[in-house]
């Protein structure tokens, strides 16, 4: 299958260059270059992932998204914004949104967080696992316990939430930005590669000593769980 | 004519108008108060004077007769600026005294009243006006004595002559009072709307004069004065960041174009055209940090962020901050001391407290491995304590430090030293630290750490201690 990604955005440069991106990932793309466009491509198309910019014509990010949600339309939505403020996340986060991305951005990081936005779209119906399995590490989620070829491997309560959300998106590419996010709960930009030095800690609690490495770096990326060796980008 | 209409129409003109007919009708009320409390204060005394002759006299009457009366009555009619006396009979025929004619019936009304009259001394000189009092005497003669008025009449003409003086007084004065002052706040403001146009105009350097006088007009002129210099401070500072801004993103873009243009020629097979690639999109991250850096920098000194802050526990968030550093300090082989209070409550943003704590611990890092000794030594302490109702953040490391002279300086955008330049870094760090704490009312400093470099972030409580004491008040 293969995702499709509606972008909202009235910049037509920025939003061909989008189209084009997420294409050349393999992904299905289209563009609506106004609010309104938007709400109704977004409200009858089958969408897998929205990306909508803050400010539009006719009808703005935020309206739209809340419009959608009463209408029962829960596809997972990105935010972007050029605004940025700090409380901005808030408000898009609170009109419905999923996550949000302030311009300027790194596609790849975009990419990254439109890739888990859609697996979390397919992995809701069901609820979360409790456990999480890849070749042959698994980390428990209600007893805290890591195991590897069923060595049980200890973790700091940090390193846990850390391999708990890299195995949660395996196969996905993970940014550093996401990482803090979601393990530090803190937004900002760490300035230095405070993120890469806790991630090869995990990685040599998890991968040393066996021949098969879980934990890849992508360069120019991030991060990604998943089977088999190569460190390239797909 | 419009001259003069523009200083009818002024402020001062109008007030000091204002004024003087305030004091014109003050003036006139206590001038007619004086007046007529000396007129009756006289008319008492002639009253009183009245009462005591005709005492006098009926009593000489009583003893002595009509002819004692009479003669005394002629010896007193003869002194000079005497009272009025005239003794008639019944039917008012005239027996002795100076009172020639009288208008018909005076002779028998009661009590005393005011009554024209003449002299028998000079009967021509027209009437004059007295008070009089008629006695009846027992035998049916009658003792009239009285006290002439024109000496009231004469101080009611001084007096209303007074009122007409003072009012011209007070009307040429005070025309040429609210004039002279009209005129000069006047020539003030139009000097300062003179120059407050030409700096319009283009003249950021003029100033307002000051006269010195310390007046309202004074204090304004020195509050636009110091309002220009504000502008100026800051104008010069987007002058100097935008400059700043041009050059300091020209070098990474100049080094992304060449990493491209040398890819472009060079690379042999995709595999060497790809990692160029990968390190040009790095190179573009580097960038778009800088912009975001930039752009929360502005947004901070802005003062938009205001709206977004909430109550959280600043202790929690420089302990989080700190644990995410203390593995790359382990790694730098830099011991990461943490001290900080429980309980830390403050109002405000705990992303960007956040933001600004890594952005001292990167820095604390970054020049604290330059440090020699010990690693106990060496260690970076991270702090953070309640002290006089204000939270003070110190992280400190062993590293160079930084001159005295510079600690300001490099609070600044893109401010980056010598010393730093081989280092990584855009010289934003700091500036958002700042940014941050002035976001919080509060301040940070830059102290010596003997060696080294001690950051002090002191971010006052106020705010957030204001929410419990409600509560207090009602326990």
């Amino acid at each position: 299958m293969s995702m499709r990604i509606l972008i909202i955005e009235d910049d037509r440069e920025a939003a061909s260059y989008l189209v084009k991106a997420f294409r050349e990932a393999g992904y299905v793309a289209d563009h609506a270059a106004d609010g309104l466009d938007g709400y109704a491509m977004a409200e009858s198309g089958d969408y897998d992932v929205l990306v909508v910019d803050r400010m539009l014509p006719k009808l703005d990010g935020l309206s739209l998204i809340r419009s959608l949600r009463e209408q029962k339309v829960e596809t997972p939505v990105l935010i972007l914004s050029a605004l940025g403020q700090v409380d901005d996340r808030v408000k898009g986060l609170r009109a419905g949104g999923d996550d949000y991305l302030p311009k300027p951005y790194a596609f790849s990081e975009l990419l990254a967080r439109v890739e888990v936005l859609s697996r979390r779209r397919a992995a809701t119906p069901n609820a979360e696992p409790t456990i999480y399995r890849i070749a042959d590490l698994e980390l428990d989620r209600l007893s805290h316990r890591v195991t590897r070829s069923g060595q049980e491997i200890v973790l700091q309560p940090r390193e846990f939430r850390l391999l708990e959300y890299l195995m949660k998106n395996a196969n996905q590419v993970v940014t550093r930005t996401m990482l803090l996010e979601h393990v530090w709960d803190y937004h900002f930009d760490p300035q230095t590669n405070v993120i890469d030095v806790h991630v090869s800690r995990l990685r040599a609690k998890i991968d040393k000593g066996f021949d098969k490495p879980l934990i890849h770096t992508i360069r120019g990326a991030g991060y990604m769980v998943r089977v088999g060796a190569e460190g390239a980008e797909e | 004519m419009t001259a003069l209409g523009k200083l009818f129409r002024t402020t001062a003109f109008k007030l000091s108008f204002a004024y003087l007919l305030v004091f014109t009708i003050f003036a006139f009320v206590t001038l007619g108060y004086v007046a007529w409390s000396a007129q009756r204060l006289l008319t008492e005394q002639f009253i009183s004077t009245i009462e005591a002759e005709i005492n006098g006299l009926s009593e000489q009457y009583r003893v002595g007769g009509l002819r004692r009366l009479v003669n005394i009555v002629e010896r007193r009619s003869r002194a000079p600026g005497a009272s009025l006396y005239l003794v008639t009979t019944n039917a008012g025929e005239r027996i002795a005294g100076n009172v020639g004619a009288l208008p018909p019936g005076v002779i028998d009304r009661p009590g005393q009243f005011e009554t024209p009259y003449s002299r028998t001394e000079d009967a021509d000189a027209g009437p004059n006006h007295a008070i009089i009092r008629v006695y009846r005497l027992p035998g049916g003669f009658r003792l009239l004595v009285g006290r002439d008025v024109e000496e009231r009449i004469r101080l009611r003409d001084i007096i209303h002559r007074a009122f007409g003086y003072s009012l011209l007084f007070i009307g040429i004065l005070g025309c040429a009072g609210s004039w002279f002052i009209a005129r000069r706040v006047l020539k003030r403001v139009d000097d300062m709307t003179e120059t407050t146009r030409e700096i319009m105009a283009g003249d950021l350097g003029g100033r307002l004069r000051i006269a010195g006088t310390g007046d309202e007009l004074d204090r304004l002129a020195q509050n636009l004065n110091d309002m220009l210099d504000r502008i100026g401070e800051l104008m010069h500072g987007m002058r100097e960041v935008s400059d700043n801004i041009a050059h300091d993103l020209k070098t990474p873009l100049t080094r992304l174009r060449n990493k491209a243009d040398e890819a472009l020629r060079t690379a042999k097979s995709p595999d060497e055209l790809k990692g160029s690639l990968e390190a040009i999109i790095e190179e573009s991250d580097n960038l778009i940090r800088i912009f975001n850096a930039l752009l929360m920098i502005a947004r901070l000194e802005a003062g938009n962020a205001r709206e977004g802050l909430a109550d959280f526990n600043a202790a929690e968030t420089v302990r989080d901050v700190a644990e995410l550093y203390e593995a790359l300090a382990e790694e730098a082989g830099l011991p990461l001391e943490v001290t900080v209070d429980e309980d830390l409550p403050l109002h405000g943003s705990r992303e960007l407290l956040g933001q600004a704590v890594a952005n001292l611990l990167d820095n604390a890092l970054k020049y604290g491995a330059q440090a020699e000794g010990s690693d106990a030594f060496r260690s970076i302490t991270v702090s953070a304590h309640r002290i006089d109702g204000a939270m003070r953040i110190v992280v400190a490391d062993r590293g160079p430090g930084i001159p005295e002279a510079d600690r300001g300086r490099v609070l600044e955008r893109f401010v980056r030293l010598e010393t730093a330049r081989s280092r990584p870094g855009f010289g934003l760090g700091l500036s958002l630290v700042a940014a941050v704490a002035r976001l919080h009312g509060g301040a940070l400093t830059l102290e010596d750490n003997e060696p080294g470099l001690r950051a002090v972030l002191v971010l006052p409580l106020g705010n957030a201690q204001a929410s419990p004491e409600p509560a207090q008040t009602a326990a």
